[in-house]
């Protein structure tokens, strides 16, 4: 059917009020530079491999063309002796291939554990021209290991984001539709979860498993679902009562399709608003356990651990100012975008952008930042 | 008064013109309004929502959301002093003391945490000067005057611990602590109900005579203005089209727009279905009641009737009329009807006794009983669009597939006076009289038999009511339909019902065919009411509250 005057955005119809909200995001200009500057990080971070590795990504050898980055070659397709995986960092086998061929390298020739042994001082080395941002103490390259670890913190505040919203909105939804004794037991329930010492429960935890990625991911779960449940409930609780509602259920409606329908996407203002703060805690919560040694399991590229390792080579300062600043920065972007969502939102910004603009806003951003940390 | 020396203008408004800025617009107002008010007079400016009265009234006191708001012409003068972008001491020293103010809703224009005491003072404090033991003497007076029973115990009190007409009579005693020259009034009596209003009416005139006010007295209502005013500027989309004495507006209106507005009353009679219809909904001895629970094992100690005892019996092409003053639990008596809230009693809906039915099992039958609320504003899902909020039911019921759907949706906005192309926009696109029809679509489009219509036109401009009625008359003769219709207002019940029942507290006070109800009330309190709503008489009499 022909809905001629329906506006869109990137291609998907959006209702008039989304619009002007989009309107207003790209009116907050902070906010809206972050987000691209975010997100082009973020997606450079996804093909990591093809930006920092030690396996070249293309090889023309006796014209035949190898893509080492996805596959496997023992060293006797160049011509070597071995029939192990090959090693393209010793210069015997890139003489090798260089004889009969070329060699297509990544702009960074380690990848997070690439470990330099060529390293002309013991290791941490200072920044060089083959190590942009020095290596660790265990002379990894810095620059490599924080392209990595970028890419898990993300994807780990992202995952973890996603989870404890679905379950945070179900828990609250239920809770403040249906209220009365359930909201009651609901609540108070909430209550003792959240009095549990979440640190301690969580170093006790990572020492009876042996914590990966989806482990870590399911313990910080347990306790971070609980945050925006006092959202959406209060949401729900006060969209029960509306005409709208009460009109779809003289309809029939059920009670999940009436949360669904019509009290859902009002609820989901007050979500929104909210995901970028979650977010920022998110990684904020994995860089600290890294940091305590609790997170990741070791060898795995991750910030909080060479903060740990910049706080115990004080001598190298370019192992913590680096992770400092790439923290400080990710956080801050993120909380900019977050202040953008909410100018976005706020219906009080959706009649006019008065010319002030948003005064609060860089004390407001200081104080979530010292909250975040 | 001759013509070569004219009466002295308290206020004059010359060529007054107000704009709103919104991202890059201008959205005018008001334009070129001009009017005069003398002392001790009443001037009435009348109009419907959105026509600019109010921001008319409020540019006198300088209180628009400026830099937002602006005026690109005109002058204030008030005793000679101009008003006009006056500086702020100028203007502060005017606001609440020569010029005083009064406000449509009293719960919100009260600061619910400041006792009755301590708001009036404020005012004595800010402009005379009082101190404190002056002040309270002072504001004991002032509640005594607008008729407060025992002021000194209500001196403590806090708003919302007194009525909505309460409310609005300290509202009028801070309004008169400085004795003002003018006392502007802005639909002062819409959100009360009609025995108060009557009140507040009395009381507002009777001061105005005792302290020689000019008053300007802004409504919708050409009841009020008939009573109240002298003079009448008519508004219409930002300009003033008309100005007459009440005599002569209401005999001999000129213009157009005026005509329109004094044909607007609901008009019309009932329809005539034979009395032996089918019955559709009848209820017996429906009661709901909710627990008061005190003490530490919140043990219940009493119970608050919302509705206590009330039968109904509506039949096929009948309209049941439920008149009642807010609180008398009316609305609770349509929802309960509709198994949306829980009660005792036997209902029974089509020949089904559906009371104690479970919801799954009352789910089909929603198809044919159906519901219209009273706010259009807040009945529609903001961020549905009218074709998914008419369609809906349609949905839930599985009627039909998503073509057809589509055509019941867009014949059903049809029936109802849109235009189908609209099944596309949203809510926040339609003006309140608009959505009122998307919400009726909305029941209709299921082809209900009974229909509760829950204050459908009282939050709707004059004109449009009498639209609101004439349509809800028509889709009834047209579909059969049973409908049973809650509201306040006498005169849109009369222009619908055949049988009326009048509730207080629960109860029902009076029942009857609407013919003997209006012309052969046998209870006091109807006829306190009737007397009220079409007289604005406050009739003295226990049966009503203040």
């Amino acid at each position: 059917m022909a809905t001629p005057y329906q506006p869109r955005f990137l291609g998907i119809p959006v209702t008039p009020l989304t619009r002007r909200r989009l309107h207003n995001f790209r009116a907050n200009r902070r906010g809206f530079w972050s987000f691209w500057i975010f997100l082009a990080l973020f997606v450079a971070s996804l093909f990591a491999e093809f930006i920092a590795n030690d396996r070249p990504l293309l090889i023309k050898y006796q014209d035949q063309f190898y893509a080492p980055v996805f596959r496997d070659y023992p060293e006797t397709t160049f011509g070597g002796e071995f029939e192990t995986n090959t090693d393209y960092r010793d210069p015997y086998v890139q003489q090798l291939i260089e004889e009969k061929g070329w060699i297509l390298w990544a702009p960074i020739r380690y990848s997070y554990r690439t470990i330099n042994y060529n390293l002309p001082v013991p290791a941490p080395a200072p920044p060089s021209t083959e190590n942009w941002l020095g290596t660790d103490d265990q002379g990894r390259d810095v620059v490599a290991r924080l392209i990595y670890g970028f890419r898990i913190s993300v994807l780990f505040g992202l995952a973890l984001t996603l989870f404890s919203s679905v379950i945070g909105i179900v828990a609250g939804a239920v809770q403040g539709y249906f209220g009365g004794l359930t909201d009651l037991l609901f609540q108070r329930f909430i209550e003792i979860w959240q009095g549990l010492p979440t640190l301690f429960l969580l170093i006790i935890l990572s020492s009876v498993v042996t914590p990966n990625f989806w482990w870590l991911l399911g313990l910080l779960l347990l306790f971070s679902w609980t945050s925006l449940v006092h959202v959406v409930r209060a949401e729900f609780l006060r969209a029960r009562n509306f005409d709208y509602v009460r009109a779809a259920r003289a309809l029939g409606a059920t009670d999940g399709t009436i949360m669904y329908r019509h009290v859902l996407p009002n609820a989901m203002v007050a979500t929104l608003t909210f995901l970028p703060f979650i977010l920022n805690g998110s990684i904020t919560t994995l860089t600290a356990l890294d940091f305590l040694g609790f997170g990741l399991p070791p060898g795995s590229p991750s910030l909080g651990e060479l903060l740990a390792q910049g706080k115990a080579n004080l001598q190298a300062p370019w192992l913590g100012l680096t992770a400092f600043f790439v923290l400080a920065i990710m956080l801050s972007l993120l909380i900019f975008i977050g202040e953008a969502v909410r100018d976005a939102f706020d219906p009080r910004k959706t009649i006019s952008q008065l010319a002030t603009g948003p005064a609060e806003a860089p004390a407001a951003a200081k104080a979530e930042r010292k909250a975040a940390e | 008064m001759t013509m070569d020396m004219p009466m002295p203008e308290l206020l004059s408004v010359r060529n007054l013109g107000v704009e709103f800025h919104a991202t890059g617009s201008a959205m005018p107002a008001v334009k070129g309004a001009t009017f005069d008010i003398a002392k001790g007079e009443t001037l009435a400016l009348v109009g419907e929502s959105g026509s600019g009265k109010s921001v008319t009234a409020l540019s006198i006191l300088q209180l628009l959301p400026y830099p937002m708001a602006r005026h690109p012409s005109g002058s204030i003068l008030f005793q000679g002093t101009e008003l006009m972008g006056a500086d702020e001491r100028t203007l502060r020293d005017v606001r609440g003391n020569r010029i005083a103010m009064i406000f449509q809703e009293p719960m919100t224009s009260l600061n619910p945490l400041h006792t009755i005491e301590q708001q009036v003072n404020e005012t004595l404090f800010l402009h005379k000067g009082l101190d404190r033991a002056a002040a309270r003497k002072r504001t004991l007076e002032l509640l005594r005057l607008v008729g407060i029973p025992t002021p000194e115990k209500r001196l403590g009190a806090y708003p919302h611990e007194l009525s909505g007409g309460q409310r609005q009579r300290v509202m009028i005693a801070m309004a008169l602590a400085n004795e003002p020259d003018l006392l502007i009034a802005d639909e002062p009596t819409t959100a009360l109900d009609v025995t108060i209003q009557a009140q507040i009416l009395e009381l507002l005139k009777d001061l105005q005579q005792r302290f020689g006010m000019a008053l300007l007295l802004i409504t919708h209502d050409l009841g009020v203005v008939r009573k109240m005013a002298d003079r009448v500027c008519v508004m219409n989309k930002g300009e003033i089209v008309e100005q007459a004495t009440v005599a002569d507006l209401f005999v001999r209106p000129r213009h157009p727009y005026t005509q329109k507005l004094l044909a607007a009353e609901p008009k019309g009679n009932p329809l005539n279905p034979p009395p032996d219809a089918r019955a559709v909904m009848t209820a017996s001895d429906i009661k709901v009641h909710f627990p008061i629970k005190k003490g530490l094992l919140r043990r219940t100690v009493d119970y608050v009737r919302a509705v206590d005892g009330v039968s109904v019996d509506v039949r096929e092409g009948h309209t049941v009329g439920v008149v009642g003053e807010s609180g008398s639990g009316k609305t609770t008596l349509g929802l309960a009807l509709l198994r949306l809230h829980a009660s005792q009693g036997a209902i029974r809906f089509d020949g089904k006794d559906i009371q104690g039915w479970p919801a799954s099992q009352v789910r089909p039958l929603r198809r044919e009983m159906q519901v219209v609320f009273q706010d259009p504003y807040g009945s529609l899902s903001p961020r549905l669009s009218v074709g998914q909020i008419v369609g809906e039911g349609l949905k839930i019921h599985n009627m039909g597939s998503g073509r057809e759907r589509d055509a019941m949706v867009a014949k059903a906005l049809e029936e109802v006076g849109l235009d189908p192309e609209s099944r596309h926009r949203y809510p926040h696109e339609f003006s309140g009289g608009q959505r009122q029809r998307i919400a009726i679509a909305r029941a209709l489009v299921l082809k209900p038999k009974f229909v509760v219509l829950d204050e459908p036109t009282s939050a709707l401009d004059m004109s449009v009511q009498a639209q609101i009625v004439d349509l809800l008359r028509d889709l009834q003769a047209r579909h059969n339909l049973a409908y049973l219709f809650i509201s306040h207002d006498l005169r849109v019940v009369r222009a619908l019902s055949s049988h009326v029942i009048v509730m207080k507290d629960g109860k029902v006070v009076e029942q009857g065919s609407t013919r003997q109800i209006f012309e052969t009330p046998r209870e006091e309190y109807t006829r306190a009411l009737l007397a009220a709503a079409f007289n604005l008489e406050a009739v003295k009499t226990e049966t009503v509250r203040t």
